[in-house]
């Protein structure tokens, strides 16, 4: 997608105070307001400005766009980083909530989310705004549930107008069954409130780091079990890790590559919970020595058979 | 249309149309029992207005004069435009 230069957009200076970003905003809204312009791109010229003044007059937003450079060449496409948004405490609605999304360009909604705009109502009731921040946890968190401790960057103002961010340390109770796009709500930890009002909310969105056993789909585990020739043909009971612990498997005569058990239930313990799959690979022995290689030729021998006789070779 | 119809199709409270009349940025029509009734160039009117007031921050005082003044300056181009 196209990268968007918001500090060309709005005329102003990487490193523009707030006032001058603000300064700009109001005068390029009543430039280009469409009930009031007769550019004929006025609307698109309006919205642009909307969108980039919604991302530098955050503090986070800002912070946060700033990390991503200049920007691509232009005609090159432009991504996030994977790790975009890790670690940064962002105020302001989250993905998935609020108003329609229509009015901001498929470049901020990659970066923010849906609905991560204020809309133009910009009006401030007295109680703390809810911040959002998005973390990685590791697998067993929520197979057991339990503590974590993360360091999250909070982009704040200092007194000259300038971005600084701030470190914060949370202890927060994941819990059992937390599947990877919720969130964990800590009341009272986003915004302190201006005036009365009580303070906003922190919601924690969860995302997992990858484990070295097991891939997470949704609510379901899988992990690729090696076994031998000989147990997948004939039939075996092996020893196998899972989620809640190592179990003995029952390996059907005539499992293949690819063939799935399923352990109902096992996956990770939310409700309903997932299903643990234990998908088949077969190892094969080297031929590392003359009985290997005998017993080998003496299979070869045994049994013809053509793996390839469906590719028409 | 009618007060509740115009309030419920640009979502704004009836207070706030009642509002955009006393300031004269819209007029209404008055029938017998004092029931309001507005056209559609009122209604035109009243969305603009709601929209610089909305996006622009301007107060109705404000909001009134942009009007009136977008509006003179509308006719001063049809004028000028027909002359060539």
């Amino acid at each position: 997608m196209e990268f968007k230069d918001y500090y060309k957009v709005m005329g102003v200076a990487r490193d523009a105070t707030e006032a001058q970003i603000k300064q700009a905003y109001r005068k390029l809204a009543r430039k280009y307001h469409p009930d009031v312009s007769k550019e004929p791109d006025a609307e698109a010229r309006f919205k642009e400005v909307g969108e980039a003044y919604e991302v530098l007059r955050s503090p986070e937003k800002r912070a946060a766009y700033d990390r991503l450079g200049s920007g691509p060449r232009p005609g090159e496409d432009f991504r996030p980083p994977p790790d975009w948004g890790s670690g940064f405490e962002f105020s302001g609605a989250g993905p998935g909530a609020g108003e329609s999304s229509a009015d901001y360009s498929e470049f901020f909604e990659s970066l923010f989310g849906r609905g991560a705009g204020r809309g133009r109502r910009g009006f401030e009731s007295g109680h703390g705004a809810d911040h959002h921040a998005r973390v990685l946890l590791d697998l067993d968190s929520t197979l057991t549930g339990g503590s974590r401790s993360f360091t999250l960057r909070v982009p704040e103002i200092d007194a000259e107008g300038r971005i600084s961010a701030r470190e914060r340390v949370l202890n927060v109770q994941v819990p059992k069954g937390i599947l990877p796009g919720q969130t964990i709500r800590l009341a009272g930890q986003g915004a302190a409130p201006h005036g009365e009002g009580k303070a906003g909310d922190l919601y924690i969105e969860v995302e997992f780091q990858p484990h070295p056993l097991y891939r997470i789909e949704g609510r379901d585990l899988y992990l690729d079990l090696p076994v031998t020739p000989w147990e997948a043909a004939l039939g075996a009971t092996v020893k196998s890790p899972t989620p809640s612990g190592p179990v003995e498997l029952k390996v059907p005569a005539g499992a293949h590559a690819g063939s799935k058990l399923r352990l109902k239930g096992r996956g990770i313990p939310s409700s309903p919970p997932g299903d643990f799959y234990v998908v088949l690979q077969i190892a094969l022995p080297a031929a590392a020595d003359d009985k290997a290689r005998a017993a080998y030729r003496a299979l070869a021998e045994a049994v013809p058979f053509n793996p390839r006789a469906g590719l028409g070779v | 249309m009618s007060l509740a119809d115009l309030s419920r199709m640009l979502a704004v409270e009836e207070r706030h149309i009642v509002e955009l009349v006393e300031e004269g940025v819209i007029t209404a029509i008055e029938i017998e029992t004092a029931e309001w009734r507005f056209g559609g160039a009122e209604v035109r009117r009243a969305r603009i207005a709601l929209r610089l007031e909305r996006d622009l921050g301007i107060n109705l005082p404000g909001v009134a004069l942009a009007l009136e003044l977008l509006e003179e300056l509308e006719q001063l181009r049809r004028a000028r435009g027909s002359r060539s």
